[in-house]
């Protein structure tokens, strides 16, 4: 089957000399839902602009569907949809227009793109505000319609560049609802995110970026199982002066009802469990001290800055 | 894409173009018809009475081509050059720049606007003058490629400008340190016959100067320069700019880094 996406050793040098990316490769099935993760800087905006045609590449090729960007640019594009990091539309056009001016870009027909507008609107829960300049609408509103004009052409791949970025809780989980929506419809989504938890609560598959280089590619859960140690947070109802000694854990007070203990993988946490109520400590809650994934991000993105 | 979805999408960009025009109609096309309108009162009937007549004509009649290209130029530029700027300057460009429109359709689809708008003005303008002059139209064919084929040259000029530009100080030096002095010196409301033989070879090297007259040739019959080489000139300009205009699209830092 043809890939969603294929990069082959993609490079970018910035005016000035910057080296952005450094010979990137990356695989992206159909119907994945992909993460590209890495800190600020690491070359995924870079990535995408190169993928959508925003930025020109130094060398590699980048093929989507099948289709190379620079020898069958049209066809590659209609395959893409962007939802990109800024905001990137008239303030001062209305929300409807907007989806249907994009439709039009495509060669979409004018009936064709209002319907196509109504529903994806509809479906975003902008519908209400179509004759409303975009200026007027909250940061959460601009995003959603963003999200609507890079579907009005229903493309194959939706490229999301840090879609949650700035979106209240409630919000961005409603944005993952959708999103897992249209990827079972068999849309590929590639997205990248600050939010690791939203990383390992959506994307199939990870690939870590850092300094131009991809430093890690792999299945989600592949990924995860890589994790040393995680870090538990028990929260008690009695009153602590000192950590409780916990035989073959380490752990550390936090305040006086709360501490945390660490622990390395396949050590289970049942010896815990036994240990306090041996020490009469009663547990009331527990909790990771930080997502699982960027525990391992931290711990990968330092390791390959080291080598 | 089909040449039907082509189509589509370089209709949705001149009907935009169009649209934002007429939307702020108070700024784009109220302007031009009050200056143009002074132009006449002031130069065409006050001083214009005393200056009698000018290649054969009243100087009212003999000014109005000018001043109709004139109007044609600085608001086919602007058009282009205000929106593409603010276009660039809101990322809004990205829309139709991540979309499969080939550059050339961008290109010609941003041009089509300016055009639009050069033209409007233009058509208004004509009709303000019959309040103070009969034209007749002395070669028509002449008089309508001339005021397209300008109307193009200065909205790729625009076009060209906006991708140049940094800030919005960069979108007006060129119409006032540029385009307007040369419009003034261009034979807008004088022969070139009337200079010093120095000068007039000095105006020579101002390629509006053949716009002007060409047009003035299609309207009155009368021209200081050759029609045939003001056509010229102004088909290597366009083809220079238009050439420019495609590699920029592809290849400058401004919109695709």
């Amino acid at each position: 089957m043809t890939k969603a996406l294929v990069i082959r050793d993609l490079t970018k040098v910035y005016a000035g000399g910057v080296e952005a990316l450094k010979g990137i490769n990356l695989d992206v099935e159909q119907g994945d839902f992909f993460g590209l993760l890495g800190p600020n800087g690491a070359g995924k905006s870079t990535t995408l602009s190169i993928i959508t045609s925003l930025v020109n590449k130094t060398s590699g090729t980048v093929e989507v569907f099948g289709y190379d960007i620079d020898t069958h640019f049209s066809q590659a594009k209609k395959h893409l949809g962007v939802v990109p990091q800024e905001f990137n539309f008239s303030q001062f056009e209305k929300v409807f227009d907007i989806v249907v001016t994009q439709g039009g870009y495509y060669g979409i027909p004018l009936a064709l793109a209002k319907q196509r507008a109504e529903h994806y609107l509809k479906k975003i829960g902008l519908w209400d505000k179509r004759h409303t300049q975009a200026r007027m609408l909250s940061g959460g509103m601009k995003r959603r319609l963003m999200i609507a004009r890079a579907l009005v052409h229903e493309p194959n791949v939706l490229i999301l560049d840090e879609p949650t970025a700035g979106v209240d809780i409630e919000l961005r989980r409603s944005m993952w609802e959708f999103l897992r929506e249209i990827n079972a419809q068999g849309v590929t989504i590639i997205l990248t995110t600050h939010y690791l938890e939203e990383a390992e609560s959506l994307c199939r598959n990870i690939a870590i970026i850092d300094k131009g280089k991809i430093i890690q590619d792999s299945n989600t859960r592949a990924l995860l199982r890589q994790l040393n140690m995680e870090t538990f947070i028990f929260d008690v109802v009695n009153e602590l002066t000192l950590a409780p000694e916990i035989s073959g854990y380490a752990s550390r007070l936090i305040d006086s009802h709360c501490f945390e203990v660490m622990v390395v993988k396949n050590q289970g946490l049942n010896p815990i469990f036994e240990s306090l109520s041996a020490q009469g400590i009663q547990v009331s809650s527990m909790r990771n001290k930080a997502n699982r994934l960027e525990e391992l991000f931290v711990s990968l993105v330092e390791q390959g800055r080291m080598t | 894409m089909s040449f039907y979805e082509l189509w589509i999408s370089f209709s949705t960009i001149v009907i935009k173009e169009v649209r934002r025009f007429l939307r702020i109609w108070v700024q784009t096309l109220i302007p031009p018809i009050i200056t143009m309108t002074l132009y006449f009162v002031i130069f065409g009937n006050l001083i214009g009475r005393r200056v009698g007549e000018m290649g054969g004509f009243d100087y009212v009649a003999y000014i109005v081509p000018g001043l109709i290209m004139m109007s044609v130029i600085t608001n086919s530029y602007s058009n282009v050059v205000s929106s593409f700027y603010s276009a660039k300057f809101q990322n809004q460009i990205e829309e139709v720049l991540v979309s499969p429109t080939p550059n050339f359709l961008i290109l010609v689809g941003y041009i089509v606007g300016g055009v639009a708008r050069g033209l409007i003005v233009g058509f208004i303008v004509t009709l303000v003058s019959l309040f103070f002059t009969d034209l007749h139209i002395s070669h028509v064919g002449i008089m309508i490629s001339v005021v397209v084929l300008t109307s193009v040259l200065f909205a790729l000029a625009g076009f060209l400008n906006a991708i140049y530009a940094k800030n919005f100080d960069d979108i007006s030096i060129i119409p006032n340190f540029v385009l307007t002095p040369l419009t003034y010196l261009g034979g807008v409301f004088y022969s070139i016959d009337l200079l010093p033989e120095f000068w007039r070879n000095v105006s020579l090297i101002n390629p509006i100067l053949y716009m002007v007259n060409a047009f003035r040739f299609g309207v009155l019959g009368v021209s200081d320069i050759d029609v045939g080489v003001a056509f010229g000139v102004i088909m290597l300009f366009i083809l220079a700019f238009f050439v420019l205009g495609m590699y920029l699209l592809k290849n400058s830092k401004g919109l695709r880094s």
